[in-house]
């Protein structure tokens, strides 16, 4: 009897071990896999940082060639200020108006300061632009996303109307103003633009619109 | 009338689903992730619309802190085994009579981030281990005329790599003086396209704004 028992026991014992599959406790596992996503979510840099091209020209090699002559109703000079704050005047300013400098116009980095400005004396170029990026999106012109770029630059290069920014900075800029600018340049999508070392009597004029006494370092240019 | 027993349940959760998506969460991050390094100055890039992404290799960094300090930074080409980075430190060395060892390329080799240290001082910057007193040692390359070792490093870094790339990274408070000095320094060494390390910001124009 007691043998019996014993078998029957056993067999139930068996059984019970069939029904239920050895059970694994993940919950360690969970805890380390908590754990190094946490890290990894940490240390990962998820928006790579972008970058932003600019060719600047070359340096003049000759002291004595002079700076290729670019057409003055078309030129638009902007001169990023101390305090973010930004100037501009059209065209250059000629010697014999050196001893009586022409007033620079203020304006800012908002929608409604700069931007407007750029797209109002960019405008054939811009309106140009908007209707190609439109028409591709109409899918009225069938092109590569790749070939859109490439097509706009050739918009650019053609356009003969638009102005020629010449960018410089007081030197009391920052750099973050710079960056902007030339985002802005991007935004309104202007053709020709570039960056220019301040001229002498233009670090006269930002010191006078904006009020600061000239510095002796400026004086003696 | 027998009672029918209700299985009874054990209180345990299941976890193996949760152990599945977890797997699949850190899969993912272990293959994106690229380490995030640690500069030698914390810098606020500037925002622009620019969407291209940085590429990951042909690249001289300037890190212009807003200090006014600068830091350089670049890599080892394409493929690890060109080892470009303990070249240019050698010619840099030959240049200024000082000679590293292999263990100490190997050491610059290794170092992840940008780098601010006076030629001088580069053998004792690579034999310190601490991370401390490493960034003691960072005070910025120096940059004015008489003694311009950044120029150094930009004609070596574009001798050893032709195909180097200039970046400039800069906080957007860094004084524009600082960014004309290096950019001056750059157009000295013949090197006249940049690019300008910035972050993505959304900025939209519409027609009407254009019509106006």
């Amino acid at each position: 009897m007691a043998e019996i028992i014993q078998e029957e026991k056993g067999k139930g014992g068996k059984r019970k071990t069939k029904k239920h599959p050895p059970h694994i406790d993940m919950t360690p596992m969970v805890d380390l896999m908590c754990l190094l996503i946490t890290f990894f979510m940490l240390t990962t840099a998820f928006s790579k940082a972008k970058i932003m091209e600019i060719i600047l020209p070359e340096k003049l090699q000759d002291k004595n060639q002079d700076a290729p002559k670019i057409s003055a109703s078309r030129t638009l000079n902007i001169i990023l200020g101390p305090d973010n704050k930004l100037f501009w005047y059209p065209g250059n300013v000629k010697e014999e108006e050196f001893k009586n400098l022409p007033p620079l116009f203020e304006t800012d980095y908002s929608a409604d300061g700069i931007r407007k400005l750029l797209l109002e004396r960019n405008r054939t170029l811009a309106r140009r632009i908007a209707d190609f990026k439109d028409q591709v999106i109409s899918g009225k012109i069938n092109i590569t996303q790749d070939s859109v770029q490439g097509a706009i630059s050739e918009l650019k290069k053609v356009d003969d109307t638009g102005p020629i920014v010449l960018i410089k900075a007081y030197k009391k800029a920052n750099y973050g103003n710079f960056v902007d600018i030339l985002d802005e340049m991007n935004i309104c999508g202007i053709a020709r633009y570039t960056f220019m070392k301040i001229a002498w009597y233009e670090d006269e004029m930002v010191e006078k619109a904006s009020g600061i006494a000239a510095s002796p370092a400026t004086s003696t240019n | 009338m027998p009672k029918i027993k209700l299985p009874t349940k054990s209180p345990r959760i299941d976890m193996t689903p949760m152990v599945d998506t977890f797997a699949v969460v850190l899969t993912f991050l272990m293959l994106t992730t690229t380490m995030r390094q640690p500069e030698p100055a914390t810098v606020d890039t500037p925002f622009s619309i620019s969407e291209k992404p940085t590429p990951d290799f042909n690249m001289m960094t300037f890190l212009l802190s807003v200090d006014g300090k600068v830091f350089m930074n670049f890599d080892n080409g394409p493929d690890t085994l060109l080892k470009y980075r303990p070249k240019i430190l050698v010619e840099m060395g030959k240049r200024y009579g000082i000679e590293f060892t292999e263990a100490e390329q190997r050491e610059f080799e290794k170092f992840p981030s940008s780098m601010g240290v006076p030629i001088e001082k580069m053998k004792e910057f690579l034999s310190t281990k601490d991370n401390n007193t490493r960034k003691s040692f960072q005070v910025g390359i120096p940059i004015d005329s008489a003694d311009n070792q950044l120029a150094m490093w930009i004609l070596y870094a574009r001798q050893v790599n032709p195909n180097i790339q200039a970046c400039i990274k800069g906080d957007s408070k860094t004084g524009f003086e600082t960014v004309e000095k290096v950019l001056d320094i750059l157009q000295d060494k013949n090197v006249n396209r940049f690019n300008l390390i910035t972050s993505l910001e959304g900025v939209k124009i519409n027609l009407e704004e254009i019509q106006r």
